[in-house]
């Protein structure tokens, strides 16, 4: 039974926000498996005798720091508002979309450097792989950004402050899931070699 | 007003385009979605009975040629699994249903679920535009394996595999969205006393298969992107070398095994997105239609989860043939055998609803009782194939062709049928006539035994499937050409007749008998809006409150042979437990 369904007082925005909550994980939910099953493949693939590592552009670097600080921005950007500090908010959640969209220059930015050095998308499979898994994840920021653009201007004079602060926390929540997402690819794009594939299955 | 209701910001659309195209209700959403699906659907018919043409009477039609044949065969597959029975089951009867069966006033994310559907009809324009695209539709076959799907030999190699790839991506999105407003719906609008064991087993159903489509859909995304890729930007991902007509091709190292992995990795649990909702549908008409409480309902609910759990490792029996480790043949027949158990529960439980029930044969009922005898003899054959060394010799035949149009095609499309039979008075207002229900039934019923039965015996025959012309094979006997030429009459009938079914819609849409609010005697809470048809908001001013399961039928002591969930409780049929208001609720 879901008790706060049945719990009595309980109005339309909040009911609109617990509705909003469970849609997001839901959505984090399938997002997850999505980029699971994308790893899984590329593991398997690694098992091809055309395989060969490519060395990642160090670019990535700062777009991982850049999404690191958007994810610490938005957690403090969503305490801010559950105290009401609505100034700090705006300027928090600012911030945080700014790190996101200079992330997603930041990877095009990598992609340059990685086609200038001539590793093509259809170069060989792990090249194929991490266009694909970046522009795949660059999507899902793209994305958060559009649901940060959505929240931008209710922060400014919030009519409705928890729902607002709910909307922040949902928004630091997806910022948080696509940090964790890049980390994921990240270490497999970079560190997860046939060789690494071979010892934790057992075939080392 | 509590309890989740957001009716205060609940306006009802005033113009035709917003009440009946732009629509965010979910009553209009599901008949979008419904109609939409039938319309493709009788697509699909089509090509079924153009590629029966040819099976039955080889050569005669100078138009069903090598390549065409293919084309049908695939097209006929795709439209009829995802196009039609998932759309439909989600689409159609997820969004009709959650709702009304929960009661809630509609989606919780309405927006949301009105581009799901739109983003839908897209997905179905986009595969029929590729009848119209230079070398016609793709011809792979519907499993789209590479790397066949994708070079020249394979029909529509060109333009059909990519618009069909294209297609599958916006299905796909399209499903999420109304997914995630099915799950969150069902978890968070439900009125007040619906507890998650109050539910009925239709939502039950379609909640678990929405939980799997959620989960098993994205393994069909990474397939076609990949694929994808491979055809326009000749990556290798599912692309080994390979000299196709001659040519040297630029692909090198791709697994196409891969490729089956994901795509059954989807494709299995695929077959419980279409049966779970049909499950639960059919125990809900049982329950309405021999008067008595479902048989075990909590096992019911428990067989939901867990054949749902179950079916995401079981996906590689559908590659045995294609080579693998003995030991995983053996995990993979075992977990295809294991979930025989929980089904089986399911199986003797509707048998036992039926059993010294008041069984009224109704044009739903019939549909309902042909399903469990359709669905287990599809399930029986499964159990033949779930066998690794059974299914080797056994699954290039028409023995297969035969178990999963019974299992997944006749079963639930049956399931389909009597569904729409049953809540057509809820969502128009009329009766479906009566005397062509009968007709369309005994049609269809008998119509599909006639054409699948003696599909096993040819396929222990050996008659091999997929192939586009059977003459001059020694090993296959003449009787088996007369078998077939049998087998077409009757799925060319049976296709006619579903014409029928149609002008029934059509016309009792309009002209059929004025329907009462609950014609059925139900006591699920759909039966129970002030309005029928349900209007916007479904509910009026105020959220039904639940005491009782949706089962309280022929309850000893009560007036009328069913209590309705939200009858108050003195009315009696507490079950599966008494509820008691808070005692803050308003009165």
């Amino acid at each position: 039974m879901n008790a706060a369904v049945l719990m009595p007082g309980a109005t339309g925005s909040a009911a609109a926000s617990r509705a909003l909550d469970t849609g997001l994980w839901v959505f984090i939910g399938v997002a997850s498996t999505l980029f699971g099953l994308f790893l899984t493949a590329y593991v398997m693939r690694m098992d091809g005798a055309d395989w060969s590592t490519i060395a990642l552009p160090p670019q990535l670097w700062l777009s991982s720091g850049l999404l690191l600080g958007g994810s610490v921005l938005l957690q403090r950007a969503s305490a801010a508002a559950k105290g009401a500090r609505w100034p700090a908010v705006q300027t928090l959640l600012l911030a945080g979309g700014a790190c996101a969209m200079a992330f997603i220059g930041v990877q095009l930015w990598a992609w340059q450097s990685l086609l200038a050095a001539r590793v093509m998308l259809a170069s060989n499979p792990a090249a194929s792989f991490f266009y694909v898994l970046t522009a795949l994840h660059g999507l899902h920021v793209l994305g958060g950004l559009i649901a940060w653009a959505a929240t931008m201007p209710m922060v400014s004079q919030p009519s409705d402050p928890a729902g607002v602060a709910r909307r922040v926390a949902l928004c630091a929540r997806y910022w948080h899931f696509l940090l964790a997402v890049w980390v994921v690819l990240f270490a497999a794009l970079g560190w997860l070699t046939p060789d690494v594939v071979r010892f934790i299955c057992g075939r080392g | 007003m509590i309890y989740a209701d957001a009716d205060s910001q609940h306006h009802a659309p005033q113009t035709f385009i917003t009440k009946y195209v732009w629509s965010q209700d979910h009553k209009v959403i599901a008949v979008q979605y419904a109609s939409t699906a039938i319309l493709v659907g009788l697509v699909g018919l089509v090509l079924s009975n153009l590629m029966r043409l040819q099976i039955g009477f080889p050569g005669v039609f100078a138009f069903i040629n090598a390549e065409r044949y293919y084309q049908f065969v695939t097209m006929h597959g795709m439209i009829m699994v995802i196009y039609l029975l998932t759309a439909l089951f989600l689409g159609g009867f997820g969004n009709y249903l959650i709702p009304l069966m929960v009661g809630a006033r509609d989606m919780v994310f309405p927006y949301m679920n009105m581009l799901s559907f739109w983003v839908y009809l897209l997905s179905v324009i986009v595969l029929m535009a590729s009848f119209f695209v230079p070398g016609g539709p793709t011809g792979a076959g519907w499993t789209l394996y590479p790397p066949a799907a994708i070079l020249p030999g394979s029909p529509g190699f060109e333009w059909g595999i990519i618009l069909m790839l294209v297609s599958l991506l916006i299905f796909i999105v399209a499903t999420t969205m109304g997914g995630l407003n099915y799950v969150t719906t069902v978890l968070q609008a439900r009125c007040e006393g619906m507890t998650l064991l109050r539910m009925p087993l239709s939502v039950w159903g379609i909640f678990v298969a929405t939980i799997l489509a959620l989960l098993a859909f994205p393994a069909l995304f990474v397939s076609g992107v990949m694929m994808l890729l491979d055809k326009t930007l000749h990556t290798s991902f599912f692309m080994p070398a390979v000299v196709s007509l001659g040519q040297v091709t630029n692909y090198k190292g791709g697994s196409p095994l891969l490729f089956q992995h994901l795509f059954w990795f989807f494709g299995h649990p695929e077959v419980y997105i279409v049966a779970l909702p049909a499950f639960g549908i059919v125990s809900d008409l049982i329950s309405v239609h021999a008067r008595k409480a479902i048989f075990g309902y909590r096992t019911m609910v428990w067989a939901i989860v867990v054949i749902g759990g179950l079916s995401f490792v079981v996906w590689a029996h559908h590659m045995f043939v294609s080579g693998m480790n003995p030991w995983f043949g053996f995990f993979f027949a075992t977990s295809t055998l294991i979930i025989a158990v929980p089904t089986a529960i399911k199986v003797y439980n509707w048998v036992l609803t039926l059993w010294r029930g008041d069984i009224h044969l109704t044009v739903p009922m019939l549909f309902t009782l042909a399903f469990i005898l359709t669905f287990l003899s599809g399930g029986l054959t499964g159990l033949f194939l779930g066998n690794v060394s059974v299914d080797i010799p056994l699954s290039g035949t028409y023995f297969v062709v035969a178990h999963f149009h019974m299992v997944m095609g006749v079963a639930p499309l049956l399931v389909v049928f009597g569904g729409i039979y049953h809540w057509f008075p809820k969502v128009t207002g009329r009766m479906l006539d009566d005397r062509l229900g009968q007709f369309h039934f005994w049609v269809t019923f008998i119509g599909t035994y006639l054409i699948y039965f003696p599909m096993h015996y040819l396929g222990v025959l050996g008659m091999p499937r997929r192939y586009y012309n059977y003459e001059h094979y020694q090993f296959i006997p003449a009787s088996a050409y007369t078998l077939n030429a049998f087998i077409t009459v009757v799925a060319l009938t049976v296709g006619v007749a579903q014409l029928v079914y149609v002008y029934n819609l059509v016309w009792s849409t309009f002209r059929g008998q004025k329907a009462d609010a609950n014609p059925w005697r139900a006591a699920s809470l759909e039966w129970a809006t002030p309005n029928t048809p349900p209007v916007h908001g479904n509910w009026g001013a105020r959220l039904p409150v639940v005491y009782r399961w949706a089962y309280a039928y022929s309850v000893p002591g009560a007036p009328k042979d069913f209590i309705a969930q939200d009858a108050p409780p003195e009315a009696g049929g507490q079950e599966p437990e008494p509820y008691e208001r808070p005692k803050e609720a308003p009165a």
